[in-house]
């Protein structure tokens, strides 16, 4: 009995941190419909700045708390000044992504900053403990209370009874309306920046505190469960935000009671997607409709496709191909062979992303699907391993699929928060089911790539072959684009209203999209997973996703040849100068938000 | 021939490769009722748009009691006297009747007077006095037109632009919206009007100006236009209108 009340005791606690963060997600979407995925960064800035004051600086705790809002609201500042500002007037998923960018190139700033490894954060108020019947309630307890029921009030005042406080309603509300009474929205995004990164912030001194463990990890997790307390509770619904994030922790901390500490996220995602396909308003909407989001992945900045001609693709295949035989050597066959196993990945996504218009966040789980299928047919029954591929390829199309399947409904960044919340979903499961995957442990003497028993030894045989599947896949991409379906495809993308108005399915269409691209991604998964020989549920982490997001920008979205340029180009390119892993990211997190800004239509031009 | 309050002098709009007008000029008498006709896609509301800055033509100058004001921005515009009711009335429907009313007042600063003037709209529209706690989002559409006018009255502006009041309402409540733009209009304040409903809009306005695919075609004394012939097969229906 005691345990109970110190888990729900754990749990409101829990769902205090998180609703600190989701409130300022709330307030951020509801005024500039904008989910921050920089949020997190800001909380992992602010656990930081906590521990430069506490630890480095040794300054008392309330002095602490000022300097860590005044740090978060700072960077609030920032963030709307470059994330969201020059990008007024764009689809809404081009901030989205620019957060993305933001927060990589935050969190990485981080980790150069004070290295990968985790940081304690001791408190003194850790150790007091009070009895509160049969169980007990620490004095961090109690200030992590106060402090998220004082924020709360005083955002209530706020909100109700100041002037600004209309203003940022009326804008929420009515964004042109708002203007024509004379309300600068343009202030009320920097307020609500600053209100909400301040907020952040202190959750992540708190979090820091609570755990007296910090580390650049933090930053992303923090994010999602921010997103799903916000879902859970009705996007863009500052009350619902609050309950939906003290749900989630209890949800969270009765989970960890039954069933174990790993299973946390599996409920605060599963929680998520359940949520997001039978209540997309959250638990509390009133029957009240959130406004249709315009269209779903229209990122698009109309643009002339610049198309090689055949002629020339086939030219530069061929040169490709007889490059190992001038040019053999291993280091660069093998960032070769890389740069085609995430084209592959590459083409599974502007398919889904730019063809289809399904922004998907999660692309990462269908390696992850495709590795672990390849590698367990070829371990547990001794399929011979070129054939395993083949079928690890047929398998995530179906599983993929099928996971995916009940979010089709959703539009734009519903959709996009549902495929997140899948890629996380699948990483977890693979931790838990022991029985199949050998939890964290992971999978190890995969045997490696062969071909009709033969097996690819040298650095130029995967090339080739990494090559050929490629190509071959590309080749087939090609046909399906110019084919009827393709066409489908690309009306469903452009008025999905006015395509089933001309009686198409779309859920039939986008499942054939789905899981075409699925087996692209399953292929290359499955082909990593034999040239590794060794993987776990983090090989193929949520990082690797927005990677392949990225290249799909830089190339253009729905253009076939962009994604394999766009691949050669991030993940050929830093191999070849040896960029240091770190660095990399801070490129990627640059290279997406120069994109966003500036090239949108990508290199290739969007088809 | 009274003072100018507002003048649109040579517009070009466009919207991407679209033209939306095309040479515009208009000009607004202090103190009048003056009335925008046109169809569908005449680019009626796009001059609202315009005069509110929320859309910037690539030429002309629009100028209010003398002074040029396109190249400010709508928050500032407002300030200036430029009050809007805008098309569908654009509420904010999660907030209650009384805080619409008060955001009305956002750009004012003068807080005792805006108290006094909450009352006194509220005695031009009592209706409203009985709904002030409730959401703005449950009242029928013509006590929401109601409080798009009332908002906008509250930040005591010197010309109100109104887009399409009318549309959407019941035959009783037009009548009611006409009698009472007609009457804030008789207190003082210029009133610039956007409509579809010609024959309803010339019964109370003092001049209108008839636009075509973004072209001013047509523009007179209110009471001449209702007999013009041209106007009467265009909108109201003339014996050639089939």
């Amino acid at each position: 009995m005691a345990s109970w009340i110190d888990y729900t005791i754990n749990g409101l606690i829990i769902g205090n941190i998180y609703a600190l963060l989701a409130v300022g997600l709330a307030l951020i979407f509801g005024v500039s419909r904008l989910i921050n995925f920089a949020h997190g960064s800001v909380y992992l800035v602010g656990a930081y700045a906590g521990f430069v004051a506490t630890t480095m600086l040794g300054l008392p705790l309330p002095v602490t708390f000022v300097l860590v809002v005044a740090v978060g609201a700072l960077l609030g500042l920032v963030i709307e000044r470059f994330g969201l500002r020059p990008l007024q007037g764009y689809a809404h998923i081009a901030p989205l992504l620019a957060t993305i960018g933001i927060s990589f190139v935050l969190d990485q700033l981080v980790q150069l900053t004070f290295a990968a490894t985790p940081r304690a954060l001791p408190s003194d108020l850790l150790d007091k403990r009070f009895q509160l019947g049969s169980g007990t309630i620490g004095a961090l307890d109690l200030v992590i209370a106060a402090v998220g029921l004082t924020s709360a009030g005083l955002l209530y005042y706020f909100l109700r009874f100041t002037q600004l406080g209309w203003a940022v309603r009326a804008t929420a509300q009515d964004r042109d309306a708002a203007q024509q009474m004379g309300v600068d929205v343009n202030a009320v995004n920097r307020t609500v920046f600053v209100i909400a990164s301040g907020l952040g912030a202190v959750s992540g001194l708190l979090v820091g505190m609570y755990y007296n463990y910090i580390d650049p990890a933090m930053s992303f997790q923090a994010t999602l469960k921010g997103v799903v307390a916000q879902v859970v509770g009705g996007v863009g619904n500052v009350p619902g935000a609050i309950a939906g994030s003290l749900l989630l922790g209890l949800v969270e901390s009765y989970g960890i009671a039954l069933f174990g500490t790993s299973y946390r996220n599996l409920f605060a995602f599963v929680l998520l997607v359940v949520v997001l396909v039978l209540r997309p308003n959250g638990l509390f909407a009133s029957a009240r409709q959130t406004p249709p989001e315009p269209m779903t992945g229209t990122f698009i900045a109309p643009s002339k496709p610049f198309a090689l001609s055949p002629r020339v693709l086939i030219g530069i295949t061929i040169a490709l191909a007889l490059l190992p035989a001038v040019y053999p050597d291993p280091y660069i066959m093998q960032t070769f062979s890389n740069a085609w196993l995430y084209g592959m990945l590459g083409l599974s996504l502007t398919l889904i992303a730019g063809t289809v218009g399904m922004i998907s966040l999660g692309h990462a789980a269908l390696l992850a699907i495709g590795g672990y299928a390849s590698a367990l047919l070829a371990l547990n029954f001794g399929i011979p391993v070129g054939f395993t591929i083949l079928l690890a390829g047929v398998i995530t199309a179906a599983l993929g699929t099928i996971l995916v399947f009940p979010s089709f409904r959703l539009r734009g960044h519903y959709f996009s928060i549902a495929t997140l919340a899948v890629g996380e979903i699948v990483s977890l499961v693979i931790l838990n089911w022991e029985g199949l995957t050998r939890g964290p442990i992971g999978l190890s003497a995969i045997p490696p790539l062969s071909l009709f028993g033969v097996e690819l030894e040298s650095a130029q045989s995967v090339y080739w072959f990494t090559l050929a599947v490629l190509v071959v896949l590309a080749l087939l991409q090609f046909r399906l684009l110019s084919s009827h379906l393709g066409r489908v495809l690309r009306a469903m993308r452009d008025d999905d209203v006015a395509a089933r108005s001309y009686g198409i399915r779309l859920d039939r269409y986008k499942a054939l999209a789905f899981a075409f691209g699925s087996f692209a991604a399953g292929i290359s998964g499955g082909i990593t997973a034999h040239l590794y020989s060794y993987i776990n549920h983090e090989t193929f982490n949520a990082q690797l996703s927005i990677l392949a997001l990225t290249i799909v920008i830089l190339g253009g979205m729905g253009n076939v040849t962009g994604a394999v340029v766009g691949s050669v180009l991030l993940i050929g390119l830093p191999e070849v100068f040896r960029v240091a892993a770190e660095y990399r990211v801070l490129i990627y997190g640059v290279v997406l938000l120069l994109l966003v800004r500036f090239r949108p239509q990508g290199l290739f031009g969007t088809v | 021939m009274t003072d100018t309050l507002l003048a649109l002098e040579g517009i070009n709009t466009f919207y991407g490769p679209v033209q939306a007008h095309f040479d515009l000029n208009l000009t607004v008498g202090r103190g009048q009722i003056v009335c925008l006709l046109g169809g569908n896609a005449s680019g009626k509301s796009t001059t609202m748009k315009i005069i509110l800055g929320l859309v910037k033509p690539q030429s002309g100058t629009v100028r209010f009691d003398g002074q040029p004001i396109n190249g400010l921005t709508t928050p500032q515009i407002v300030r200036r006297g430029v009050g809007s009711v805008p098309e569908a009335r654009r509420l904010f429907g999660d907030m209650s009747v009384r805080e619409n009313l008060l955001m009305g007042a956002f750009a004012r600063k003068d807080r005792a007077a805006v108290t006094q003037d909450l009352d006194k709209v509220l005695t031009q529209f009592p209706k409203l006095a009985e709904r002030l706690n409730q959401r703005a989002g449950t009242l029928s559409g013509g006590e929401q037109q109601m409080v798009a006018m009332a908002r906008a009255l509250m930040g005591r502006p010197k010309l109100i632009c109104m887009d399409e009041p009318t549309m959407g309402l019941s035959p009783l409540w037009v009548d009611r919206v006409l009698e009472l733009i007609a009457a804030i209009n008789h207190d003082g304040t210029t009133v610039f009007m956007v409509e579809q409903n010609a024959s309803l809009a010339l019964e109370i306005a003092h001049h209108a100006y008839v636009l075509q695919t973004g072209r001013i075609v047509l523009d007179g004394p209110a009471a001449e236009l209702r007999a013009d012939p041209r106007i009467r097969d265009a909108y109201l229906g003339g014996q050639e209108a089939a």
